[in-house]
């Protein structure tokens, strides 16, 4: 117990160093070529992070999961304050947004392609499925958890319907639809990637291709940290952002 | 703190926001909750009728040419044969991640060494886009059932571990105390207290990992084994036999809904009224 | 024939003098429940009325129907003479919840009705601070309301309310969601406060003593569906200072009657 209790002390974050201390062994010593030392899988992020082709990936992509995220927040907002303030308007989509928060709508990515050409198209349209229903869904969550009396106290004082809707539900709501962002996101990212691996010509899912078709293992892995890297410090963005509205979470 | 914040991430969006949105509307809908989706269903399949008849892209059939080729599939056997094939390496990964998922889960919540040890690993693992090493899985292991199983035991494992470490976390001090007022020991702390108060999230968390194989099959059909209701999509793609291949989409669909559907179903009617006595401290 | 011209007269008559008139109000919720029957009640100008009565009675519904929050199935409410349906800037509103922005500092909170008016900020902080400091809460103007006890929060909740200089406070269960000690050191500053300010209240208790302690008229509410079962004068404030009047031969009284009145109703 006192052994455990002095190990909560180091923070979590460096229990990587001990996975990442066991990837070390096992390439090096493991005799699997798939599996190449993290050492040298950092020299090749290094090195990777210098290519042009991996700049132009990154700013593809990049720009592919802002629209589609982009969309998926102007889009998923709106209707997730509207189902939680009208009921028709939940009768009518709850069904639907309980199916495709948890189906497979990796299924929906090849027929995407004949409809919107291969291409960015795609991708974000990719990246708008996979984070939209999740937004919509916490964004209700929020505005139906709105205490009551914050509205009524609004009307007490002559409050406009759009200053009702301004000044208290959706700030009311806004740690729930960050959390949803948050979520958003995390889908947003796996759908770039999924997005590009099926159509396969664009943006990382072509390194993917062309680095393993080559058998640039330390390359692969490198540009796998590397997305999943810059996904973690994306999401941890809007940690921080939820953070800031976290402290009037639970006094509402 | 990050990992309290991924605790919420498994719980609020996911299972959290997802039922209470449907329980607190249940209560209060206008009229039979069937009535209203069937309007629901209605509506849309009534626009995706007329988008199609239009058609708004050569690619996009109407409902019933979907229908009517979800039909013929039936009875030509395509589906039969596809879900013979995509089934097996779903359900041996779903096992996989039942029994060694949850175990480690279970471990992680009962040990804070275990817990520091895999803690940040886990975290990362569910917010990264872990399909970029599919393409690697084919690299490895080919085209066979065995890059199926792990594409589905990846995509679902670490839902499965984080919600039962949360499950095993979430009990309540108090019953703690008690069972120690009562010189209960370890052993029967963790079965007669921990356990049964963990099951609800448990149960919850395999729901979810279900959910995450289903994409994980999907996905390793689509980019690795061209077999299974992937190769169903894709090959319909192929010969723009596009009816065919959105009643492939659909039936994958329509499986998964259903699914998960029956499963929440039974988790609201096993473990309701403990998680309706637990709900104070989930969360 | 002469009779109910003289009652719409003398009802014209109660409009134009009373701050608050209540004609005829019932109310039925949509699901059944029957909340309130036939409620005519006048409130007087510069007076401190309370409604009291078992849980459930409807007590509340009555003070949100006045403030124009919840629309009455039948009756009317003039206010002033005015016959009203929506909330107006004569009336404020204290809530038992507080209903205090969770995200906006008190300073922001206490002017939040003048923000809704569109004032300009410096205005509207500057008249807040004036009420912040007549409730006591100079120092806390940038704290939040997570930050504060339950007795300031409702403190802000009360500033909030005066400061849109609304003649009528409409109070419901104001202390009721505070420990015993801070409720009786807000009933007496509230007491203070309007000496001062001279307000039409009306305020919702399920407490006897809170009601006679404070209020110049108690009216006394049934069990569901809520009708006027007695309207009790409770003034002792004419003649008594706040701190005399809870050992007053009067008050006791005033309690005991009121309780002999209401045990039938928890049968």
């Amino acid at each position: 117990m006192a052994l455990s209790m002095r190990r909560i002390q180091i923070p979590a974050m460096f229990s990587l160093v001990l996975w990442g201390a066991i990837w070390e062994l096992i390439g090096r010593f493991g005799g699997i070529d798939l599996i190449p030392p993290l050492t040298r899988i950092f020299v090749a992020a290094v090195e990777t992070i210098a290519l042009d082709k991996f700049r132009n990936a990154l700013l593809m992509t990049g720009e592919v999961f802002a629209i589609g995220l982009g969309l998926a927040i102007v889009v998923g907002i709106p209707v997730g304050i509207v189902m939680g303030r009208l009921r028709i308007a939940a009768n009518m989509l709850n069904l639907w947004v309980n199916i495709f928060i948890s189906a497979p709508l990796t299924a929906f990515v090849p027929a995407l392609m004949p409809i919107l050409g291969i291409g960015q198209t795609t991708v974000v349209a990719t990246v708008f499925l996979f984070s939209v229903w999740v937004i919509v869904i916490d964004t209700q969550a929020g505005i139906l958890t709105v205490n009551k009396s914050l509205i009524e106290m609004a009307r007490s004082f002559g409050a406009t319907r759009f200053q009702i809707y301004y000044k208290i539900l959706f700030l009311a709501a806004l740690p729930e639809i960050l959390t949803g962002l948050r979520m958003g996101v995390i889908r947003g990212v796996k759908g770039v990637i999924i997005g590009q691996l099926i159509v396969a010509l664009l943006g990382f899912g072509e390194l993917f291709d062309l680095y393993l078709g080559s058998f640039l293992m330390e390359r692969f892995w490198a540009l796998v940290f590397l997305i999943f890297g810059l996904a973690f410090i994306l999401v941890q963005a809007v940690v921080l952002l939820e953070r800031k509205f976290e402290f009037y979470a639970d006094v509402r | 703190m990050k990992t309290r914040k991924t605790d919420k991430t498994v719980g609020t969006s996911q299972i959290g926001s997802g039922t209470k949105t449907d329980r607190s509307f249940a209560s209060v809908v206008l009229g039979p909750v069937w009535l209203w989706q069937l309007l629901s269903l209605c509506t849309v399949f009534g626009i995706w009728e007329i988008a199609g008849r239009i058609p708004i892209s050569l690619a996009f059939p109407s409902f019933t040419a979907t229908c009517a080729a979800f039909f013929e599939m039936i009875m030509d056997g395509s589906f039969a044969t596809a879900y013979a094939s995509t089934l097996p390496p779903l359900i041996i990964g779903i096992l996989i991640v039942s029994f060694g998922g949850v175990a480690w889960g279970v471990f992680m919540g009962l040990s804070r060494g275990f817990e520091w040890t895999c803690m940040s690993l886990l975290v990362i693992l569910q917010t990264a886009p872990v399909a970029a090493i599919v393409p690697l899985i084919t690299y490895a292991y080919g085209i066979d059932m065995t890059s199926k199983v792990i594409v589905v035991v990846i995509m679902s494992a670490p839902l499965v571990i984080l919600n039962s470490y949360k499950g095993i976390r979430s009990t309540n001090p108090s019953l703690l105390q008690m069972c120690r007022s009562f010189q209960g020991n370890r052993w029967q702390e963790i079965t007669k207290i921990i356990l049964p108060q963990a099951s609800g999230m448990i149960f919850a968390g395999l729901r979810l990992g279900i959910s995450g194989g289903f994409i994980g099959i999907v996905l390793a059909e689509l980019l690795i084994t061209p077999t299974g209701i992937g190769d169903l999509i894709t090959y319909n793609r192929a010969s723009a036999l596009y009816a065919h291949m959105f009643a492939a989409i659909a039936s994958i669909i329509i499986f998964s809904t259903l699914t998960l559907t029956v499963l929440q179903r039974l988790e609201h009617k096993i473990f309701r009224p403990e998680l309706g006595t637990m709900s104070g401290q989930v969360n | 024939m002469d009779a109910p011209m003289a009652m719409i007269e003398k009802n014209q008559d109660t409009r134009e003098t009373a701050a608050v008139t209540v004609e005829g109000i019932s109310m039925h919720y949509p699901g059944g429940v029957h909340a309130l029957e036939d409620i005519c009640l006048s409130i007087p100008r510069g007076k401190m009325t309370a409604f009291l009565g078992p849980s459930g009675c409807g007590k509340t519904t009555l003070l949100k129907i006045i403030a124009g929050l919840l629309e009455p199935s039948s009756g009317d409410v003039f206010v002033n003479g005015k016959k009203t349906t929506a909330p107006g800037p004569e009336r404020a509103f204290v809530f038992q919840d507080f209903a205090l922005l969770p995200w906006a500092n008190v300073l922001r909170n206490v002017a939040f009705g003048l923000e809704l008016r569109g004032r300009k900020k410096g205005e509207r902080e500057e008249i807040a601070r004036k009420f912040i400091a007549q409730t006591g809460l100079t120092g806390f103007e940038h704290h939040y309301p997570h930050q504060l006890s339950g007795g300031m929060r409702q403190r802000a909740g009360l500033a909030r309310a005066l400061v849109i200089n609304a003649e009528i406070l409409l109070m419901d269960e104001p202390f009721s969601a505070v420990d015993e000690q801070m409720r009786r050191k807000l009933q007496e500053d509230l007491l203070s406060l309007l000496a001062v300010e001279n307000k039409t209240v009306i305020f919702v208790t399920h407490s006897i003593e809170e009601a006679v302690y404070l209020a110049d008229q108690t009216v006394i509410l049934s069990p569901r569906p809520g009708r006027i079962a007695k309207i009790v004068s409770t003034d002792l404030h004419s003649d008594l200072t706040p701190d005399q009047i809870r050992r007053d031969r009067r008050y006791l009284d005033m309690v005991d009657e009121i309780w002999g009145g209401l045990k039938q109703y928890l049968e």
